[in-house]
């Protein structure tokens, strides 16, 4: 099974933005980068390193300049086999949660009934149970980035890219989504290229974690993560996991440079629980 | 049923509460206006009070009812081709970066051109029935709704358009399912200016040539000094200026609530 085409593998991934009257501005350089089938792969970096740039591309929104995307075929036939869900929840504020949940299978002109059917089945699985015909500005910040998810899921695709799907949250909401999500990717045995800024949270989440250098932004070290799953909360505290963030977090910070680095080593050993 | 007969109810008491200042003052100043023009023996040709306009009315009603209605119907026409056309003209433009440049200037021309010297040559070339009128009317009312609805297509967020193309979606349906109901608010808004203006433009057409309407009865008064007469139609013309208004923002809740939320955004 593993052994079988990755879900996504990019070879030697480029991205030149051409600006007017100026040199063009390298956005990403010669990126190689895999997603085994069922695996939960990260993707960390500084910030303006390209990696939106990054799932724009994957996600067919733009095209490479140079270097190669394989992505493997999606169930539905024509459709691309990825499911992009952006930074921000982008709910269509005028259409209620099911409507914006469902919202693929119209405008792909997939089977909506069988949509909404399979959408009621995951409400409860989401959070969401109740709230099918309410507007996104009446839900709460979680409850709009799981029904986010939502959206993304029913996609029906086997790779779902995720942009910072927590980066707007509080701290506690956060580690609630986590653990969901966890237990959700679990069940749905999809695979995730998961983006963001926070090292913990990568590192709990993922089977493997790119880290991503400064533009223009390739990859600059890639970690596996042997942690058994399903993940739980104690495993934090546990050496193996630091040792991985410790290294994670060494080689993300060269990148950005800055001193913050003992200030922010600090913190992060503190938030372990004891 | 009897639920939804209370909220109703409770619904049109806070409204009163709403207008209640407004109310005062106008119930003020018609009675300062009352006194003064009975105190100081204004004569009713110059300055009739309010109680003699309210007579007037009464009286000239039964006439009312057929050029208020002549009235209403250019209006209507007029507003409802203004509404096609501004739709038409911002689609393209933001469809059309080549439409875009070729037209935008237009539509600030065709504000810049007075009406009142437009009105008589348009009733040279359509004579003096409703179709000079309708013109009018939707030369008045299609700037502010093409502007609005065009800026809302702009405004509409990049994300959101990204994100319904990646799961597939062509032009046409970020359009409708993205721009068009994005940019409701701003295209309301527009519709509520257009509909303020809409019946003016109605009584411009009818002042330079008619054979009904309310700015032919108007100007009929204002000739044979019946200027009690004159107020009554003001009145009615004002009334049918805010009824527009209230008919365009009703028909907006009901179609599109959402412009009607403040909506906070989540994210950065």
């Amino acid at each position: 099974m593993s052994s079988a085409r990755p879900a996504l593998r990019l070879t030697g991934v480029s991205k030149t933005y051409a600006a007017a009257g100026a040199a063009p501005v390298a956005a990403l350089r010669g990126v190689h980068l895999e997603v085994r089938r069922g695996a939960f792969v990260s993707l960390v970096g500084p910030s303006g390193c390209g990696k939106s740039t990054l799932l724009g591309l994957i996600a067919g929104l733009d095209e490479p300049s140079a270097g190669s995307i394989e992505i493997a075929a999606g169930a539905a036939a024509g459709a691309s086999g990825v499911a992009y869900m952006p930074q921000r929840d982008l709910l269509l504020p005028w259409r209620t949660v099911m409507q914006n949940a469902t919202l693929g299978a119209e405008v792909g002109g997939g089977d909506r009934a069988q949509a909404r059917r399979r959408a009621r089945e995951l409400l409860p699985a989401f959070g969401l149970d109740g709230f099918e015909n309410a507007l996104p500005h009446t839900l709460s910040g979680g409850m709009r980035q799981r029904a986010a998810l939502l959206r993304t899921v029913l996609l029906g695709r086997p790779l779902l890219l995720l942009d910072e799907p927590f980066g707007a949250l509080d701290a506690l909401t956060r580690g609630q989504m986590q653990e969901w999500l966890l237990e959700v990717w679990a069940r749905l045995a999809a695979s995730v290229l998961f983006v963001t800024h926070d090292v913990e949270e990568a590192v709990w989440l993922s089977d493997r974690v790119y880290v991503m250098t400064r533009r223009p932004g390739r990859v600059k070290l890639s970690v596996d993560v042997d942690l058994p799953r399903p993940r739980e909360r104690r495993m934090r505290a546990e050496p193996a996991f630091a040792a991985v963030e410790q290294r994670l977090l060494e080689a993300l910070l060269a990148e950005a440079g800055e001193p913050p680095r003992g200030a922010s080593c600090g913190t992060r050993a503190q938030e372990h629980p004891p | 049923m009897t639920g939804r007969v209370r909220a109703a109810a409770a619904g049109a008491r806070r409204q009163l509460t709403r207008a209640g200042p407004a109310v005062l003052v106008l119930a003020a100043a018609g009675g300062v206006w009352e006194l003064v023009t009975r105190l100081a023996g204004v004569p009713a040709w110059l300055l009739p009070a309010p109680s003699v306009i309210v007579l007037a009315f009464v009286e000239a009603l039964p006439q009312l009812g057929r050029h208020t209605a002549s009235t209403m119907l250019e209006t209507g026409i007029g507003y409802g081709a203004a509404l096609t056309a501004a739709f038409v003209i911002a689609a393209l433009i933001d469809q059309s970066s080549l439409a875009r440049r070729a037209l935008a200037p237009l539509l600030v021309t065709s504000q810049t051109i007075p009406i009142f010297a437009l009105a008589p040559l348009l009733a040279i070339w359509f004579g003096f029935g409703m179709l000079p009128k309708i013109i009018i009317v939707a030369l008045v009312c299609f700037f502010p709704i093409a502007v609005s609805l065009a800026g809302g297509l702009r405004n509409a967020d990049p994300d959101m358009q990204a994100l319904v193309r990646s799961m597939g979606a062509g032009r046409r349906q970020v359009f409708f399912k993205v721009k068009l109901p994005s940019a409701a608010p701003s295209l309301l808004s527009g519709m509520k200016i257009a509909a303020s203006y809409s019946v003016i433009g109605a009584v411009i057409g009818e002042w330079v040539g008619a054979s009904q309407g309310l700015g032919l009865y108007m100007l009929r008064a204002s000739n044979s000094f019946q200027t009690a007469r004159v107020f009554a139609v003001i009145a009615v013309i004002a009334a049918l200026s805010v009824g527009m208004f209230l008919a365009v923002d009703v028909l907006g809740r009901r179609v599109a609530p959402w412009a009607y939320v403040r909506t906070e955004e989540v994210g950065p």
